[in-house]
C-alpha cells in the first residue's frame, strides 16, 4: 500500500504562477484563500486551451469542436460528482457560485415546500449567502426564521438542537464558518434534523476546498459550493441535491438548454442536470473546475486537511502571544478550519490590513459577509487570515511581524 | 501629497480626536455609517445665528474615518451654515493630505457625507 504523501508546499507553490509576484517589493503572502483561492497553472492552461482549440457551444453542435466542448464540460461534471461522492453526475448542477446554488433551492424547492407559518432553522454564523435568500423566501411566503446560537468559542449550541428542530422544514447551515473557522459536525446535525422531519441544506463553500466531503456519508439533502475557492475559476459553482428532490423540483431559470420540447404556450423540461442549467453555460469555467478537482484529488483531500490543521495549530499558537489579541473561533485545531479571525486592541482591522499590505501580506478585514455574527461577537469587523495548500509556517511568522509593526505605528 | 497613509498628523487626530464626545443640547444629531467597514460616527451640531456655533462627534472605526472626522470638526466650527451645506469633499481630502485608495475612500469621506446629510437631509454635494 502506498503511504499518502504529506503536502510539500515548495512543490505546490511552484504550481501557482501568482505566488511569484511581489507587492511593494516583497513576495506576496496570500492569506485570503477563504475569499478566493489562487489558481494553479493547470487550471489556467486548460481554460486557455479550450478557448484556443475547441471553443464552441456545448450540447448543440454536431460538429467536432462542439462535441469536444460538450465532452470536456460533461467530463468535468463527472469529476466533480466523484470528488464529493455523488451517486451520479445528474445530481451535480452547475451554477454561478454557492450563492446562486442556494438561491436555486430557495426559488424552486423553497417556493413549493415552504409555506405560511413554516419554520426555517439557520445559525448565527451563516454567511449572508445562506441567510438573505431565506429572509426573502420567509417574507414572500410568511415563514419564520430561527437561529441556532453559538457559544463564546464559536461553536454551535447543539444541546439546543433537538428542541429547536421541532416543526422545522429546512435546516440551512454552513459546513465551516468563513469567519470563525468552526467546522460544524454536519453528519450528527443532519441525523437529528432528519429525525425531526427537516431537510438539510449545507453551505459547503469553505469545506469542499479544504477537507474530504462525501455527500452520501453526510446524508444531507442539498449541498452548495463554489469553484473559485478550490483552485478553480470564478463563475462556476455547484448545487448537489438528491436526485428525487431534483426530479420533483420545478425548474429555476427558463431558456435554452433546460427544455425538452417547447410549444408557443408551454414547454417540458430537459433531463437532469440540464433542467436547471438554462442558457449557454460557463464552459471554460466548468472545464477549469474539472482541472481544479483533479489537482486537489492528486494532492489528496486528507492531506489538504492535515496541512491546514497543522498551519492553524501553529498560527493559533503564534498569534495568541501578541499582546491584547482577541482570537474568535475554536481553539481546538481539530474543529478549526483554515481561517482565523482576530482583533487587535486600538487598531481597526482595515488599518491593520492596509499596514500589513505594505509588506505584501494579503489579509481580509471587515465583516466577512457575516454581519449578524459580528453583532453577536460585539465587533464591527475582524481581521481574518485564511490558509490553503500553498501557505507555509513562515508566512504566519511574517503576519505576526506585520501585526507587531502595526502595533508600533499605533502605539 | 504624502504616500504615508498613517502620517503623524492622522495618527494624532485618531489617538486624540478634537471635539470628541456628545453635545447634549445639539440642534442636529446625525448618525452616519459605512456598513462595509463598520465605521460609525455621530455628528452633533449646535447652530448659533446662522453659524455653526459648536460641533462634536462620537464614533468608532478605522484611523482614516475617525481622524478625518476630527479634522472636519476643526474645519467647520464657526462657519456659516449656508456655506457648510455644500462643504466640498475635496477640502477635507486636501486636509488629510494623503493618497486615499478607492477601497478606503468611504472611510475618508464618512464625516463630510454625514455633515451634508445633517444639514440638507441628503448627501447632495454641489459641484
Amino acid at each position: 500500500m502506498i503511504e499518502a504523501r504529506a503536502i510539500d508546499t515548495t512543490e505546490v507553490r511552484a504550481d501557482f504562477p501568482i505566488l511569484g509576484r511581489t507587492i511593494n517589493g516583497k513576495p506576496l503572502v496570500y492569506l485570503d484563500s477563504a475569499a478566493t483561492s489562487q489558481k494553479p497553472a493547470v487550471v489556467i492552461d486548460i481554460m486557455d486551451d479550450y478557448y484556443r482549440r475547441y471553443n464552441a457551444n456545448p450540447h448543440r453542435g454536431v460538429y467536432t469542436i462542439s462535441e469536444e466542448a460538450t465532452a470536456a464540460y460533461e467530463s468535468a461534471r463527472q469529476g466533480v460528482a466523484a470528488f464529493i461522492n455523488a451517486a451520479s453526475g445528474k445530481e451535480v448542477i452547475f451554477t454561478r457560485n454557492t450563492t446562486e446554488a442556494i438561491n436555486l433551492v430557495r426559488y424552486t424547492w423553497g417556493r413549493v415546500n415552504i409555506r405560511k407559518g413554516d419554520r426555517i432553522l439557520l445559525t448565527e454564523m451563516e454567511h449572508h449567502s445562506n441567510l438573505v435568500p431565506w429572509q426573502l423566501l420567509a417574507q414572500e411566503v410568511g415563514a419564520t426564521l430561527e437561529f441556532l446560537r453559538i457559544d463564546d468559542q464559536g461553536l454551535l449550541q447543539l444541546d439546543e438542537l433537538e428542541a429547536r428542530l421541532s416543526g422545522v422544514r429546512l435546516l440551512a447551515i454552513t459546513h465551516q464558518s468563513n469567519t470563525l473557522g468552526t467546522i460544524n459536525p454536519i453528519k450528527a446535525i443532519t441525523a437529528a434534523a432528519h429525525r425531526a422531519g427537516a431537510l438539510v441544506l449545507i453551505d459547503g463553500a469553505q469545506a469542499v476546498p479544504h477537507m474530504p466531503v462525501d455527500v452520501k456519508d453526510l446524508d444531507v439533502d442539498f449541498y452548495a459550493f463554489s469553484g473559485h475557492k478550490m483552485c478553480g475559476p470564478t463563475g462556476i459553482g455547484v448545487l448537489w441535491a438528491r436526485r428525487a428532490l431534483l426530479e420533483a423540483m420545478p425548474p429555476f431559470l427558463g431558456g435554452g438548454d433546460m427544455i425538452k420540447r417547447v410549444k408557443l404556450h408551454e414547454a417540458s423540461w430537459n433531463d437532469l442536470p440540464w433542467k436547471f442549467e438554462a442558457g449557454t453555460p460557463s464552459v471554460a469555467e466548468g472545464i477549469g473546475l474539472g482541472a481544479a478537482v483533479d489537482y486537489l484529488k492528486n494532492l489528496g483531500m486528507d492531506q489538504v486537511r492535515t496541512h491546514e490543521r497543522t498551519l492553524v495549530d501553529y498560527a493559533l499558537e503564534k498569534l495568541q502571544d501578541i499582546p491584547g489579541i482577541i482570537i474568535y473561533g475554536p481553539r481546538n485545531p481539530e474543529i478549526h478550519g483554515g481561517a482565523i479571525s482576530f482583533t487587535i486592541p486600538d487598531i481597526h482591522p482595515h488599518d491593520l490590513a492596509t499596514l500589513v499590505d505594505r509588506d505584501g501580506i494579503a489579509v481580509r478585514a471587515g465583516h466577512h459577509c457575516t454581519q449578524p455574527l459580528m453583532d453577536r461577537l460585539g465587533v464591527p469587523a475582524t481581521t481574518r487570515a485564511s490558509f490553503y495548500i500553498y501557505n507555509q509556517p513562515d508566512e504566519v511568522d511574517q503576519l505576526v511581524i506585520g501585526i507587531q509593526k502595526a502595533q508600533k505605528v499605533f502605539a | 501629497m504624502s504616500d504615508d497613509l498613517y502620517r503623524e498628523q492622522i495618527l494624532e487626530h485618531y489617538k486624540n480626536p478634537h471635539h470628541f464626545g456628545e453635545l447634549p443640547d445639539a440642534d442636529i444629531t446625525q448618525e452616519g455609517d459605512n456598513p462595509l467597514c463598520g465605521d460609525v460616527i455621530t455628528l452633533y451640531l449646535k447652530l448659533d445665528d446662522g453659524k455653526l456655533g459648536e460641533v462634536s462627534f462620537r464614533g468608532r472605526g478605522c484611523a482614516i474615518s475617525q481622524a478625518s472626522a476630527s479634522m472636519l470638526t476643526d474645519m467647520i466650527v464657526g462657519r456659516p451654515v449656508a456655506e457648510l451645506k455644500s462643504f466640498p469633499t475635496k477640502d477635507l481630502l486636501e486636509e488629510l493630505g494623503i493618497q486615499i485608495s478607492p477601497a478606503r475612500m468611504k472611510c475618508a469621506t464618512l464625516s463630510v457625507n454625514t455633515l451634508r446629510v445633517a444639514l440638507n437631509g441628503d448627501n447632495h454635494e454641489e459641484d
